[in-house]
């Protein structure tokens, strides 16, 4: 081919980076620059889910050296089968909801200027590709500051509300403070790539054949890994997530919970399986420890949520826990040398990636149109929505199947793998890890079923039912583009569900690469219907099958009850003979999730608060019961406010340095040269 | 390629569709016997059927699509997954097409989808046996999963016939590990069939409902696919306790002529389940449903605790 995929996946992104650039010029024209410009990102997208797609499935590894950036350091790009998987990725995402744009952003036209949410989004998704393309530490961190100051500019578009400014700013602070680590770390790897004689340690080339001290190894993996997971919202680090993914544009929201956070897992992927590459166990005890914390902590967090978009935002932090296993497991296997199980836990971690990109944007498309429809984000308003936006409805409904890892749905390929991972353990020598193996696969099982719980409360609140709100806004079904991004975003999932072998065969060239084995070997033998990792006795698993098996039942059951099929009269609710029932009485968000606050209530700050309105005749009549119910997430304020309180104090202190006299400025310009020439003479 | 085992297969969920109803009428039978009461005999429950096959379904006015889809996917599900559970035979076509986690996946489905059918209509009732069912289940799958995977870790596969291979060649050796798995399940089967002390499939009264509560709005033959499909889960849940613990009896050849034995063991290991569901069900009394935490807890905890001593002590 004349063209070789690099090229193209560049090409995409000077198409962005032109489409930002061009858009201030268009900004008389609102509703056409929407169109051109999601048309153009589209492209762009297509380009290089091509690239990627092409990348991965020829094994290629190709790379391009750009004279831009400081004198004498060069840009680096590479695109090998990591990167292209996550062009791949991020590609596709940035496609379907660069279509679903179009209608959505539309929204916005007559209320505000979209100028700026079309640069910013375009700049976004650049600085995302960029970041996996990037083959040093200089571009890589450009790109990644280009991608979180864009983001931040996406996040406070609404900027008219407090909460989003607040959000926003948290969701800056806490980009900084890991893209500062992530720094620190490369720095490291740098300091040891060359010994300060040259600047050419910054490649990510050099770095892999650094020989690293272990103690300078592990602070190297470490200052990364807490840069990338403050990213990617592990808990504790994922306080800004909840905040930031709910008030952005839906469309953005899509972007961030669907593949923004996985820069920062190809970020740890990276780091660990290429730049660094031999580690001990208990990095990938502590990665799994932590992917463990997550995931039960993120759905249980999720099931508290009324606010559809915050649910799907905690959900996020699941999911990322949930892909950290699979990372985790991969490392512990790598570094007892099991080559097989450590491919198989990458495969898993990195098909959920995928996984989870298709269904989360899905189901912040879905999302959004719910809140282009109705005006509302908070599920206790909603109800009944599935008459009024029927395409919508089924649309998030596969959202909410896929991610409940519900067969034959692409959740459940990944989260079958992982557990596949987990019970093909043989028994490893450390009697920690033996723990937790079983610990995890339960906590993974305990996840999995919280999730479809969490998403029956989310589909059914917001779908089912009833309207529950005071007033009533002109539902309207979402547009055709809106439809279209949904739509397609759906499709890919039930294809990632049904053919997971043919997946598995086109990315199995990364587990090649970082753990020198496949396991398509074991997994497409039996042809591509089949899924059978490692052996076909061991397990195996076909959805195809299994949908078709559940069609053809489904479809026979239904012919046959209605060859002689009795009438179906339509009546209104059964209602005890109570002839007042009203929307009210039905179950919401708060009642639903009761049960489970129950529970694991112990595990937030819960204060409820009953009011009997006092206008009564007696207490036991009370005309009106007010329930006030807050749940705040405890880490806030175990781990969060002592450092806030502490910075503050700190500011202070030092604030009264500040005295606006031109003197004390003199003197300390003085004092501060007088000590430097006592102590560095 | 034979068509035996595609005649086995298809014997096979012959049997789990038209045998369902007469456990739960055996299970029925048993418990009159044993309360002192007459009982309606084996057969009621194909009555109750046929009665619910010949009404007319009475649908509340929003009624959206979910709630009329449900009953079918509830009864699809439940045969498929008679269809891979080994019943008589192990030697079935559909068998590969999953393995026990898969199984355990298709019965999340089917509460998944009975759950919205339960919100769908929007009374009190369906969203209180759909938070309820969620939230027993939430705790359940899980024990349930961890009580088969301690199963699959002993015999090395998690597909069930490679389980029942691995027994029968004699490679299996008793362990600690597999009476947690076994008492765990137990509690697990109960919980996930709606048994006493976790739900009372013979209730009607109001605040004890968790299953009824959510089917409260069905009738007519929408009703008589759900029922069916419960029936089916009982005489899933107990092939799979019976294909997981103590196989013996299930035919290994590739050949009809073993079937009727293997028909014969299967039910006399029916007959012996129902009866320890019944002494279950008279000796102990429907618990408060937050009681519930500390049975299903246990359940996970014992399940975790086969799959502790699997890696600890084997």
């Amino acid at each position: 081919m004349s063209i070789d995929s690099i090229s193209l996946a560049c090409s995409a992104i000077v198409l962005l980076l032109g489409s930002a650039a061009f858009a201030p010029l268009l900004k008389r024209m609102q509703a056409f620059l929407i169109e051109f410009s999601f048309l153009l990102s589209t492209v762009a997208s297509f380009l290089v889910t091509a690239a990627g797609v092409w990348a991965v499935a020829r094994g290629i590894n190709e790379q391009v050296i750009l004279l831009i950036g400081l004198p004498d350091l060069p840009f680096h790009l590479r695109l090998d089968a990591l990167s292209g998987f996550f062009l791949t990725v991020i590609g596709l995402l940035s496609m379907f909801v660069s279509i679903y744009s179009i209608g959505y952003v539309k929204g916005y036209i007559g209320q505000r200027s979209v100028t700026s949410l079309v640069i910013f989004y375009c700049l976004f998704v650049a600085g995302m590709l960029m970041v996996v393309l990037s083959d040093d530490a200089l571009c890589f961190l450009v790109s990644w500051e280009i991608m979180a100051a864009a983001s931040y500019f996406l996040v406070v578009f609404e900027n008219e509300k407090p909460e989003n400014r607040r959000a926003a700013f948290l969701y800056l602070v806490v980009a900084h403070v890991g893209a500062i680590a992530i720094l620190l770390s490369f720095g490291i790897l740098a300091g040891f790539a060359v010994k300060a004689e040259s600047f050419s340690g910054y490649t990510f080339d050099s770095m892999r054949s650094a020989q690293l001290p272990i103690e300078w190894a592990t602070a190297a993996f470490f200052l990364s890994f807490f840069g990338f997971a403050a990213k990617a919202g592990v808990i504790p680090l994922h306080v800004w997530l909840p905040e930031a993914h709910p008030v952005a544009p839906s469309n953005v929201s899509a972007l961030m919970s669907g593949v923004m956070l996985k820069t920062a897992i190809y970020g740890i992927v990276r780091v660990t399986f290429d730049l660094i590459h031999v580690f001990p166990v208990w990095w990938g005890a502590i990665v799994l420890i932590l992917g463990l914390i997550s995931a039960v902590m993120g759905v249980l967090y999720a099931l508290m949520q009324h606010d559809l978009k915050r649910l799907l935002a905690y959900h996020s932090v699941e999911n990322i826990g949930i892909i950290l296993i699979g990372i985790g497991l991969a490392m512990i296997f790598k570094s007892f040398n099991l080559p097989l199980l450590a491919a198989l836990g990458l495969i898993a971690g990195l098909y959920h990636t995928m996984n989870h990109a298709m269904f989360k944007g899905l189901l912040f498309m879905g999302a959004g149109s719910v809140l282009h429809a109705t005006g509302e984000r908070n599920m206790e308003e909603m109800g009944g929505l599935i008459h009024k936006m029927p395409w919508t409805a089924a649309l998030f409904l596969i959202g909410c199947v896929s991610i409940s890892a519900l067969p034959p749905f692409n959740g459940f390929v990944s989260e079958w793998l992982t557990f596949q991972a987990f019970l093909l353990t043989p028994a490893l020598p450390s009697p920690l890890i033996r723990l937790l193996i079983p610990l995890g696969a339960a906590l993974l099982a305990l996840t999995g079923a919280l999730a479809a719980a969490c998403f029956v409360k989310a589909f059914g609140v917001t779908f089912l039912g009833h309207w529950r709100g005071q007033h009533h806004p002109r539902v309207h079904e979402a547009s055709w583009s809106m439809r279209l991004g949904m739509l397609l975003a759906a499709v890919t999932c039930f294809c990632l569900g049904i053919l997971p072998s043919a997946f598995i065969d086109w990315m199995d060239v990364i587990a090649e690469q970082f753990t020198g084995t496949t396991i398509a070997s074991s997994a497409g033998r039996y042809g591509w219907m089949w899924l059978t990792p490692v052996s076909y006795e061991r397990a195996s698993y076909s959805g195809l099958i299994v949908f078709l098996g559940i069609l053809a039942i489904v479809a026979l059951a239904f012919v046959m009850l209605h060859v002689k099929a009795g009438r179906i009269r339509r009546v209104p609710i059964w209602d005890c003979g109570f002839e007042k029932i009203n929307q009210r009485m039905q179950y919401n968000a708060t009642s639903f999730s009761m049960p489970i606050r129950r529970i694991f209530g112990y595990l937030f700050s819960i204060r409820e608060r009953v009011e009997l309105a006092p206008q009564a005749a007696h207490k036991a009549f009370p005309k009106k019961i007010n329930y006030h119910i807050s749940i705040r997430d405890r880490i806030w304020g175990w781990l969060y406010k002592p450092v806030v309180d502490a910075s503050f104090w700190l500011s202070r202190k030092v604030g009264k340095l500040q005295q606006g006299r031109i003197q004390a400025y003199l003197i300390y310009s003085f004092v501060t040269i007088i000590i430097l020439l006592v102590f560095l003479r | 390629m034979t068509v035996v085992p595609y005649i086995i297969e298809l014997l096979q969920i012959g049997v789990l569709i038209g045998l369902a109803p007469a456990f739960v009428g055996w299970v029925r039978m048993v418990k009159c016997w044993a309360q002192g009461r007459r009982s309606a005999g084996l057969l009621q429950p194909y009555r109750d059927l046929a009665k619910l096959f010949s009404k007319d379904v009475l649908l509340a006015e929003n009624a959206s699509w979910i709630f009329r889809f449900t009953p079918y996917l509830v009864f699809g599900t439940a045969v498929l997954a008679g269809g891979i559970i080994p019943i008589l035979s192990i030697d079935l076509p559909l068998a590969p097409t999953a393995d026990v986690i898969v199984i355990v996946a298709l019965f999340a489905i089917a509460r998944f989808f009975i759950a919205l059918a339960g919100m769908d209509i929007g009374t009190a009732f369906g969203g209180m046996g759909s938070s309820r069912e969620m939230m027993i289940a939430s705790l359940a799958e899980p024990a349930m999963l961890m009580a088969i995977f301690t199963v699959s870790l002993a015999n090395r596969s998690t597909s069930l016939s490679e389980i029942i291979q691995v027994i029968y060649s004699g490679q299996s050796v008793i362990r600690p590990s597999l009476a947690f798995a076994f008492l765990a399940f137990v509690l697990i089967a109960l919980a996930e069939t709606g048994r006493v002390p976790v739900d009372n499939p013979a209730t009607h009264l109001e605040l004890t409902m968790v299953h009824e509560a959510m089917i409260l709005e069905y009738s007519g033959r929408h009703l008589a696919l759900i029922e069916w499909a419960g029936m089916m889960k009982l005489f899933l849940f107990t092939s799979l306790g019976i294909a997981a613990f103590a196989p013996w009896g299930i035919a290994a050849r590739e050949e009809l002529s073993a079937v009727p034995l293997a028909l014969l063991y299967m039910i006399i290991k029916f007959g012996v389940v129902g009866v320890a569901i019944v002494l279950i069900e008279t000796g102990l009394a429907k618990m408060r449903l937050f009681r519930l935490t500390e049975f299903l807890g246990a359940a996970f905890l014992l399940a975790t605790l086969g799959m502790l001593a699997f890696f600890i002590l084997d």
